[in-house]
């Protein structure tokens, strides 16, 4: 779990916490194997186990890897625009915490695309890697709804959204841990708890937010309502997932949508605002239709990886 | 501010007091243990400390932004996951060091409007700008490596509150000191067109890390008072030197080189040397004349200044959270 500072307890317990290892000699120490991205206490699943369980076979159906690649792209595109708040944000402590939520997703992202990846084969036959997919593919390749795309906006636009992410994740991730994909049941069981988490962050702001100054409640409402239009398509069904609900082996979108009704219902009435009355919009991006913000967000992203193509980092 | 319970707040003192005070600090300071918040504290020190701590959590939050420049162009997602961590660390180093300050009598939000009205100094290095992916392994390596260089001695600084923090944060540069020298090793090992990159990199952060210690003993004019103090253990040029030796080692095993044909190890001194640095440029930049000073300020205004009605949102909640309370207390009471 990550959501409390990082590196802290972690680190004291997985063999960084010597400071005689890391002052003394700065590189020629420690577990060379290390990396920020390993320090996961207890044996929590990481992004780098799965990929390796592809490399050494581990194959996804073709319908489990294209409803991992969904999950696995909301994350990443959130992961995306959260990262941008980072030395933005309204105080040190939120740099902080927008910086663990985003981290938190791209983990989860790290991970679905790796397992997707086992599915989906390269040019030279090799299996597909978290990279090939995160930097490879146009926009009408991404599978994630448009919620996830939305621009940050200001503080209270970004926690909007953040509300209705973290309330939807965390009981889709919920019912996932029994999923009958075992790959898919042990991702969603780390992501639980993280985004438990995440629920506690953006429900304090929100009452924060609407019981703070005329502006902030103000605010807090404008965010909510440029927010609310892509709720609707998160619980969307489809043959994908009425198929692999069926099996057992994913959650129908559709039957989350009345613990999130009465859960973010309950917090709005504490924070004495309604529920937005605004049209859905028509969504879209399960199929690769997307808002105009995706594009520009995988130029930046993608810049880099795609001027060296085939160069490792 | 959780801090504030440990501010140590100036206050009237007889005389015999002042004495007794002052013997306790120089016997401290003699005995080479521990200041902490609560103790009698010369004025100067008092200032000296508050100043560097300041001015120390100011270069961890400056710092911030030629890195969060590169995560959403970060090349591959580990590279990114590692990079957010990285900058999210000198967040919480910022927050660290700005309660370490608070307890020698200034708030952040003091600090913090000082910095914005450009009052207060950060570390000159983070008016650069970091123009390639290469630069997150030439900071981390160089940049970083010199910060450890600098800071692992004040784990042992007098003041209390400022040694247990560097504990912390030096753990933490030492990570991320070792992640830079891996992005450059793989860029190095990569097509040229990446080694060329790194090699680049390598030579436009090398002589501004090493200007990170601070200018030649002879033109030091604080770091005599600062030794004796026991807040600085060595000279600047000492320091210098051991990073450069340091360097010499490391920068081989990447297969890169050091823009330096200076670089030489003075058997007679046992001290390593380089070649003249430019201190009219580190004047400059000091001055406020670098590439980004005015880019790094003004990005950490706006973020101050777009984030005001959230504080004050936060603020007035929890002012009227506390008012329910105390009414509930009341009733109760009564």
């Amino acid at each position: 779990m990550s959501t409390p500072p990082t590196n802290t307890d972690a680190a004291e317990t997985t063999g960084h916490g010597d400071i005689s290892t890391g002052v003394a000699a700065p590189t020629g120490s420690g577990d060379s194997n290390a990396s920020a991205t390993r320090i996961t206490p207890g044996n929590a699943l990481r992004p780098e186990d799965i990929a390796l369980e592809v490399r050494t076979g581990l194959k996804p159906s073709e319908d489990i890897a294209e409803y991992a690649l969904r999950l696995g792209d909301d994350a990443l595109i959130l992961a995306q625009r959260l990262g941008h708040w980072i030395s933005r944000a309204p105080e040190l402590e939120e740099d902080i915490a927008l910086g663990n939520i985003a981290l938190d997703q791209l983990g989860h992202a790290r991970s679905f695309l790796s397992y997707a990846g086992g599915a989906m084969t390269n040019d030279d036959g090799s299996a597909k890697t978290e990279d090939d997919l995160a930097y490879f593919r146009r926009e009408h390749e991404f599978r994630s709804v448009q919620l996830f795309e939305q621009p940050n906006g200001d503080f209270a636009v970004t926690i909007a959204r953040q509300f209705i992410v973290s309330y939807y994740q965390f009981e889709l991730y919920r019912r996932l841990t029994e999923s009958t994909d075992g790959t898919l049941a042990a991702i969603a069981a780390k992501a639980v708890k993280e985004v438990d988490y995440h629920r506690d962050h953006s429900a304090q702001w929100i009452l924060r937010l609407a019981g703070g100054t005329e502006e902030s409640r103000r605010r807090m409402v404008h965010g909510l309502r440029l927010m609310w239009p892509y709720v609707e398509e998160l619980f969307r069904d489809d043959d994908l997932t009425r198929r692999l609900a069926e099996a057992g082996a994913a959650v129908a979108p559709s039957s989350l949508r009345e613990d999130f009704d009465r859960l973010t219902g309950e917090l709005l009435e504490e924070a004495e605002l309604d529920v937005p009355d605004v049209p859905a919009a028509p969504g879209g991006g399960r199929r690769g239709r997307h808002s105009e913000h995706l594009g520009y967000i995988l130029a930046e992203m993608q810049v880099l990886a795609r001027e060296y193509p085939g160069a490792k980092w | 501010m959780a801090a504030q319970n440990l501010q140590s707040v100036p206050v009237e003192l007889s005389p015999e007091e002042e004495a007794a005070g002052k013997a306790t600090f120089d016997r401290i300071i003699a005995e080479d243990s521990r200041i902490e918040p609560k103790d009698w504290m010369p004025p100067a020190y008092r200032k000296t400390l508050l100043r560097q701590i300041s001015q120390h959590a100011h270069s961890e939050i400056i710092g911030m932004q030629p890195e969060a420049n590169w995560i959403t162009r970060a090349p591959s997602l580990k590279r990114k996951a590692i990079l957010m961590a990285k900058v999210q660390d000198e967040a919480g180093h910022g927050l660290y060091l700005y309660s370490a300050a608070e307890t020698l009598g200034q708030t952040r939000d003091e600090m913090m409007d000082a910095l914005i009205a450009g009052k207060a100094r950060y570390s000159s290095i983070f008016n650069y700008p970091a123009l390639t992916w290469a630069d997150m392994g030439a900071i981390g390596w160089l940049v970083d490596g010199a910060a450890i260089c600098n800071q692992v001695p004040l784990c042992r600084a007098s003041y209390g509150p400022y040694g247990r923090a560097m504990v912390r944060i030096c753990k933490e540069e030492s990570f991320h000191q070792r992640q830079g020298f891996e992005i450059l090793l793989e860029l190095s090992n990569g097509t040229p067109a990446q080694k060329q990159m790194a090699q680049d990199a390598v030579n436009r952060w090398y002589a501004p890390a090493l200007m990170m210690f601070g200018p030649p003993d002879d033109d030091s004019p604080n770091s005599r008072q600062s030794m004796a103090w026991n807040i600085k253990r060595f000279s600047n040029d000492e320091l210098r030197s051991r990073f450069v030796g340091m360097m010499v080692e490391q920068v081989r095993v990447l297969g890169l080189t050091l823009p330096d044909d200076q670089v030489r190890f003075n058997e007679d001194t046992k001290k390593w040397e380089h070649g003249p640095l430019d201190w009219h440029e580190f004047q400059e930049v000091l001055a406020g004349r670098g590439p980004c000073n005015a880019q790094r300020l003004e990005r950490r205004r706006e973020a101050h200044d777009d984030g005001a009605w959230v504080r004050e949102a936060a603020a007035a909640y929890a002012a009227k959270q506390q008012a329910k309370q105390s009414m509930t207390t009341k009733e109760y009471a009564a």
